[in-house]
């Protein structure tokens, strides 16, 4: 694999491969000192046109803990301010020396353009509304393992659950989960769906809470109001939001999760860490597995993880 | 002047279609029949194998000059729209400045005549600055020979500016040309609403934002009696709104785009900004409504909407990154590949149709017949061809016709008596 860009562009057999390698990565992360050389040498630049704190810090422990070096490019103070084109900012970092580029960006697709003006990999940390294929790798995994599904996901119940319409998150999870076999329901008023999906929709979260394997609560924008998407986010809380009610409905087993930044009170309207499915810290924490898994993948050219020079 | 003379040409033109050489002398048509021969000093044109028609008109085309001559200036844009087989151009007027004064029009116009390629005819603004809030001075254009007035780019929004605007140019023997989009509905859009824009994560540009804008001025055409001619058609629903509207005998004419008979929004999978156009690549369905506009006649004419942007503002993300595409240059060629019509109607429909319409038939789309102006165009309907955009005369590069098969090219160009085009390279 050159790049990693999106779930559907991997494909199934990359996904099952990065999932086991993810394992011995978990397995690298739990030891004393969780270090292997395997990237030794190698270069990892994170590109973010976007703030995004934890996204970044995850890739770059997850390059440290390979030996990678890394450089972090942020937006705020470089010469994109001064009017330099997003090819000239690339081009100049791959001059450089770069052997990965993480990228975020507010813009869809911009990864693909990327890719056409550097020969390194393109590593995709979240474009636009499109994709965030590590976040679906470690949503996976977090569950594979939750769930002790380390094979396939077939019969699953996974509810996404909010604004889909604007989530990366979600259009690469429901590709993610779909390819592992999961059947995969949207939950959502129709403002904030896709305006074309094939996926099977919700209106109402109540009719399926009870059967749900695993229920993914997406971040509610406030914005999303002044857009008269929803009229008010306490009527969002009503009719979506993981209250109290609809937590103890959940069946015993069944995971709850959340890619992060969440609204308290809002679709997570009970405290999470009373819940015990909810595995939103294992989420953070396999992050890093999955992303060194990643990046082992692209940068490795074969070499064994714990191969010394 | 020396005279030229074409040999061995289909001539074809509103009146039908004949084997005839055809004579030019003094800037016009001075013979026509079969086995003409050379006189001394004429310039012998090959048309063996091709046809002889009037010259192409498009009513839309945005040579950024005065403003964005990076992208192009009216000599370059002119010059591509000679290698397309054009010899009458409507500069659009969202320039900087805009074409909302005699000043600028007479600019625009001057410009056109030095480049010497073909008839530049701008086009004036509906309002001021296409702000949409003041009226243009449209009298005052259209005494200074304006005849079409847009604010394309833009549809105007209000729909009392609008009601105001034809019910003033009714008098005036213009015609309102209107880019339907209602911009509330599009904030933020990037390509069609629909399946490919939802899997994708772009913003998406709905049918119903073009439809409700064309639906609306029809309307405002009933109630004034104006006539609007409607840009770029992009939706099967429009299609069916102005079919619905000709049968009702309202003076509402529509053009179309080479892009939206032969492009589709599954092209935006790759997230290449050269299929970012307003309106946005639509689906298959779309497509083959307007194809079939055009061959019913609902759709009068093919325009190019050729939108030269330079290479860097191409290249910023989607969102960003403007929209258009080029036309002049492959307008004729992506026509016959795409259209299942006789050669004749696609003619019809880059030549005496849209003529019609911009107000320049007494010079564009005239039969080839003694007398007339000799401003002809010679193709050859059957050579398959591709896009080489280095050999491109547009200044700019964002053709996204690159690798597919092309069908029929244009050999000869003749402007006003003499050659624009020769053997498909233009003569200056």
């Amino acid at each position: 694999m050159k790049h990693f860009r999106s779930v559907d562009e991997a494909g199934p057999e990359a996904i099952r491969r990065l999932l086991d390698l993810a394992d011995h990565m978990a397995e690298v992360n739990r030891r004393p000192n969780p270090k292997v050389p395997a990237l030794r040498g190698k270069t990892v630049c994170n590109v973010f046109f976007e703030d995004s704190t934890r996204t970044r810090l995850s890739f770059e422990t997850a390059a440290k803990r390979l030996s990678a070096d890394t450089m972090n490019f942020s937006v705020s103070s470089s010469s994109v301010n001064k009017g330099e084109s997003l090819r000239d900012t690339i081009e100049t970092i791959a001059a450089m020396g770069v052997d990965a580029f993480v990228i975020r960006h507010k813009s869809s697709g911009v990864p693909w353009q990327i890719a056409e003006w550097t020969n390194a990999s393109v590593i995709n940390a979240g474009d636009g509304w499109h994709a965030h294929p590590t976040q679906a790798l470690l949503d996976c995994y977090t569950i594979r393992t939750a769930l002790d599904r380390p094979d396939s996901f077939d019969g699953l119940k996974i509810a996404i659950v909010g604004d889909i319409k604007h989530s990366r998150v979600a259009r690469s999870d429901i590709r993610a989960f779909t390819m592992l076999g999961a059947d995969v329901m949207l939950v959502a008023p129709r403002t904030l769906l896709p305006p074309d999906t094939d996926m099977p929709v919700v209106t109402e979260l109540d009719d399926i809470i009870g059967e749900l394997d695993v229920i993914y609560l997406l971040r509610m924008q406030q914005e999303r109001m002044t857009e008269s998407l929803v009229p008010s986010l306490r009527e969002y809380t009503t009719r979506f939001g993981l209250t109290p009610e609809r937590a103890r409905r959940l069946p015993e087993h069944a995971l709850i999760m959340h890619p992060g930044p969440m609204n308290r009170g809002v679709e997570m309207a009970v405290d999470p860490s009373e819940l015990p499915g909810s595995v939103i810290l294992n989420q953070v924490t396999n992050g890093i597995a999955v992303r060194m898994a990643v990046l082992f993948d692209l940068l490795g050219s074969g070499s064994n993880l714990e191969e010394n020079e | 002047m020396s005279g030229i003379l074409i040999t061995g040409g289909n001539v074809i033109d509103r009146t039908g279609e004949r084997r005839a050489d055809v004579r030019i002398a003094g800037g016009i048509v001075s013979e026509v029949g079969q086995g003409l021969t050379a006189a001394d000093g004429e310039q012998m044109l090959d048309a063996s194998g091709c046809v002889v028609s009037p010259g192409f008109v498009d009513l839309h085309a945005h040579l950024r000059e005065p403003g964005t001559e990076e992208a192009e200036t009216i000599e370059t844009g002119s010059r591509a729209a000679a290698k397309g087989g054009y010899t009458c151009v409507v500069a659009m007027p969202n320039t900087d400045p805009t074409q909302d004064s005699v000043s600028v029009i007479e600019f625009v116009r001057r410009q056109g005549e030095a480049a010497g390629l073909c008839d530049v005819r701008p086009a004036g603004s509906i309002t001021i600055g296409r702000q949409g809030q003041q009226l243009s001075p449209l009298a005052e254009l259209a005494d200074a020979g304006v005849h079409l007035f847009t604010d394309d780019g833009d549809g105007v929004q209000d729909p009392l500016l609008m009601r105001r605007a034809l019910e003033y140019a009714a008098d005036l023997g213009i015609v309102l040309a209107q880019h339907c989009e209602v911009k509330r509905l599009t904030e933020r859009a990037v390509m069609h609403e629909g399946h490919c824009c939802s899997k994708l994560g772009l913003p998406g540009w709905p049918s119903i934002a073009e439809e409700l804008m064309v639906h609306r001025d029809i309307e405002l055409v009933r109630l004034t009696g104006a006539p609007v001619h409607i840009l770029h058609l992009s939706t099967a629903r429009s299609v069916q709104l102005v079919r619905a509207a000709k049968a009702d005998g309202l003076p509402v004419t529509a053009e179309a785009t080479p892009h939206h008979i032969s492009l589709t929004d599954e092209l935006l999978a790759g997230y290449s900004s050269l299929y970012k156009v307003n309106p946005p690549l639509r689906t298959m369905a779309d497509v083959e409504a307007i194809r079939a506009g055009l061959a019913d006649g609902t759709i009068d004419a093919i325009a190019t909407d050729h939108a030269p942007h330079a290479p860097e503002t191409k290249e910023q993300p989607l969102d960003q990154a403007p929209s258009g595409m080029l036309g002049l240059e492959t307008a004729l060629g992506v026509s016959l590949a795409s259209l299942d019509m006789p050669v004749a109607d696609v003619v019809a429909a880059l030549s005496w149709k849209p003529a019609a319409i911009a107000g320049v038939a007494d010079q564009h789309g005239r039969p080839v017949a003694p007398g007339e102006p000799a401003n002809l165009t010679v193709f050859d309907p059957n050579v398959e061809w591709q896009v080489v955009p280095t050999q491109l005369a547009s200044k700019s590069r964002n053709t996204p016709y690159v690798g597919l098969p092309l069908r029929g090219k244009v050999k000869h160009t003749v402007w006003r008596g003499s050659a624009t085009v020769l053997d498909g390279v233009a003569t200056r």
